[in-house]
């Protein structure tokens, strides 16, 4: 069975307005057994669970808990990332709608675990229409007595893809621009106004309560060697069924898309948005794992009557505006991308671009300041190994 | 839940916080205009060029007046992929401007902006923080009517 609901177990389960729903199904049981065997055991679980990161960098949770943990300080804070602007990706929102209270209490845990007196939501201002809500969530919680001192608040973002990334979303906290920082130094030793911090992303943080409920054994069973656990999916696009999926690590691309989505006549698959990857129908059984094809679960299907070159064009186009214009290779290099695609799409492409793009995508791959602008030519590179036709079809002369 | 992040607080890194200050200053005046920036940096001790590289970083900070109600449509892939430019024509007829301007009566700004998140009942759009759905052009005139 490739579906299997850890993170999405409560979801249309629980009354999200209502703590006693939530108690009802256990909640808040995994933070008391956090707090009674401690913060080593705790970090220990996590280490073994083998839980990555589902923002997209796949980094082992525990070991950013321990870093966050051992580094000297008395202020930490624990961060969930609720920024999500990828291109295609939904599912926090779905999350956030139906399930805050696992959220506040895998933050409450993380936030033990570290040592934080302080966590903060980071929403993207579009999720306006959530921003109540949560802080009532959070109300309660803090009224059933759950928090012990603890404060978590949620901060809201103002318009900004580029904060989904860390180091700029700790700036966008610290009231500044959003752009990304130079690492070293990581936010584990020094993050928010440089201070140990760590930074999960909604569904990571989702998987906490019940991995310290149930123990790594049983996490460490769901999943592949090296992508343990499961991953909600934002399904849309060319799809009879769009919408949240959540599926067993290691399932087939093609088990979500046209299983459980219900797509037809596939041309082409967008996995992880705009800085994923381009994948072509025949390679559908591929399976979906942090090696082979995940970032944030943003799956975006085309179908045969697309064009891929303007897909291309338009996501390039994305990613030249929300580029935070800190180092060059992103800024000056996406900009030239789009203006290259939109030769192309025009019917006035050439050899010569092909060529340009193909250098330009080695060098911003290489020397750009943050995983976003290393990923930005995924799309041309992708387009250009698996459709390479449509764009012979459209050089000029 | 004491510190209301969307006002600055009493807590020192907040009344430095030029981003919530901006907020707050866009709630009150409508848009952030070039002297309401010139005050703000002034009062906090900042350069211009400070508070004006953040006013100016963010979609949903403005720097030129804004209408009374702000539509957003979402202009991205999955939105395209389900008609979102019927959509989008739709409100330009509807409301008699373009993606960018005002409305003279000062009743609707048009934004066209990147994925809102709505991508699996897309096309969607946000009026001021109300998000609407599965979008068609017969829905716009309708949903428009409740924003005065």
């Amino acid at each position: 069975m490739p579906e299997q609901r850890v993170v999405l177990k409560n979801c249309g389960i629980i009354d999200p307005g209502q703590i006693a729903t939530y108690l009802a199904a256990d909640g808040f049981k995994a933070l008391k057994k956090a707090r009674d065997v401690g913060q080593e055991q705790v970090i220990q679980t996590i280490k073994d669970s083998g839980l990555r990161g589902r923002g997209g960098a796949g980094f082992p949770c525990g070991v950013k808990w321990e870093m966050a943990k051992d580094a000297p300080g008395d202020n930490k804070y624990v961060i969930c990332n609720a920024d999500e602007g990828e291109v295609g990706t939904f599912k926090d929102r779905h999350i956030l709608s139906n399930d805050p209270f696992s959220l506040i209490e895998g933050m409450a845990i993380a936030c033990y675990a570290i040592g934080a007196r302080k966590g903060y939501i980071y929403l993207r201002a579009e999720y306006h229409y959530l921003y109540d809500r949560l802080l009532e969530s959070i109300n309660q919680v803090c009224e059933a007595g759950f928090l012990d001192g603890l404060n978590i608040d949620v901060y809201e973002g103002a318009g900004a893809y580029v904060c989904g990334e860390e180091s700029a979303l700790m700036d966008s906290i610290e009231g500044k621009r959003g752009e990304v920082r130079y690492r070293p130094p990581f936010p584990p030793t020094k993050g928010l106004w440089g201070k140990p911090t760590i930074i999960n992303n909604v569904e990571t943080l989702m998987n906490i309560p019940w991995i310290i409920l149930h123990g790594a054994e049983w996490f460490c069973e769901i999943g592949t060697e090296r992508s343990k656990g499961t991953k909600v999916f934002s399904v849309s696009g060319d799809v009879t069924k769009p919408g949240v999926y959540e599926m067993v690590l290691g399932s087939q691309l093609r088990e979500l898309v046209e299983g459980l989505a219900g797509a037809r006549a596939v041309k082409a698959i967008q996995v992880g948005g705009a800085t994923g990857r381009i994948v072509p129908h025949d390679m559908m059984d591929t399976p979906l794992t942090f090696e082979t094809l995940l970032g944030a679960g943003a799956i975006t299907v085309f179908d045969e009557t697309r064009d891929i070159v303007d897909i291309v064009r338009q996501t390039l186009e994305f990613l030249a505006e929300e580029s935070c214009g800190k180092c060059s290779p992103c800024r000056e290099g996406t900009e030239v991308m789009v203006g290259i695609l939109g030769r192309f799409t025009r019917g006035e492409g050439s050899a010569h671009d092909i060529a340009a793009m193909e250098r330009l995508s080695q060098a911003m791959m290489l020397s750009a300041l943050c995983g976003l602008g290393q990923a930005a030519p995924n799309p041309v590179l992708d387009s250009l190994q698996y459709f390479r036709g449509e764009y012979d079809s459209r050089v000029k002369g | 839940m004491n510190n209301h992040p969307q006002q600055p607080s009493n807590r020192s890194e907040d009344r430095q916080n030029l981003l919530l200050l901006l907020k707050d200053a866009q709630r009150r005046s409508g848009y952030l205009s070039d002297q309401l920036m010139r005050e703000l940096a002034e009062s906090v001790g900042v350069t211009c060029s400070e508070i004006y590289g953040v006013g100016t970083f963010y979609s949903f900070l403005s720097t030129r007046p804004q209408g009374r109600n702000i539509i957003r449509a979402c202009k991205s892939l999955p939105c395209c992929l389900k008609d979102s430019h019927l959509v989008i024509s739709s409100i330009e007829g509807a409301i008699g401007i373009r993606a960018g301007e005002i409305t003279p009566d000062g009743r609707f700004s048009f934004e066209l902006v990147n994925c809102i998140g709505a991508c699996d009942s897309a096309p969607a759009i946000l009026v001021n923080n109300d998000l609407y759905t599965e979008l068609t052009p017969r829905k716009i005139s309708q949903i428009l009517k409740e924003y005065d």
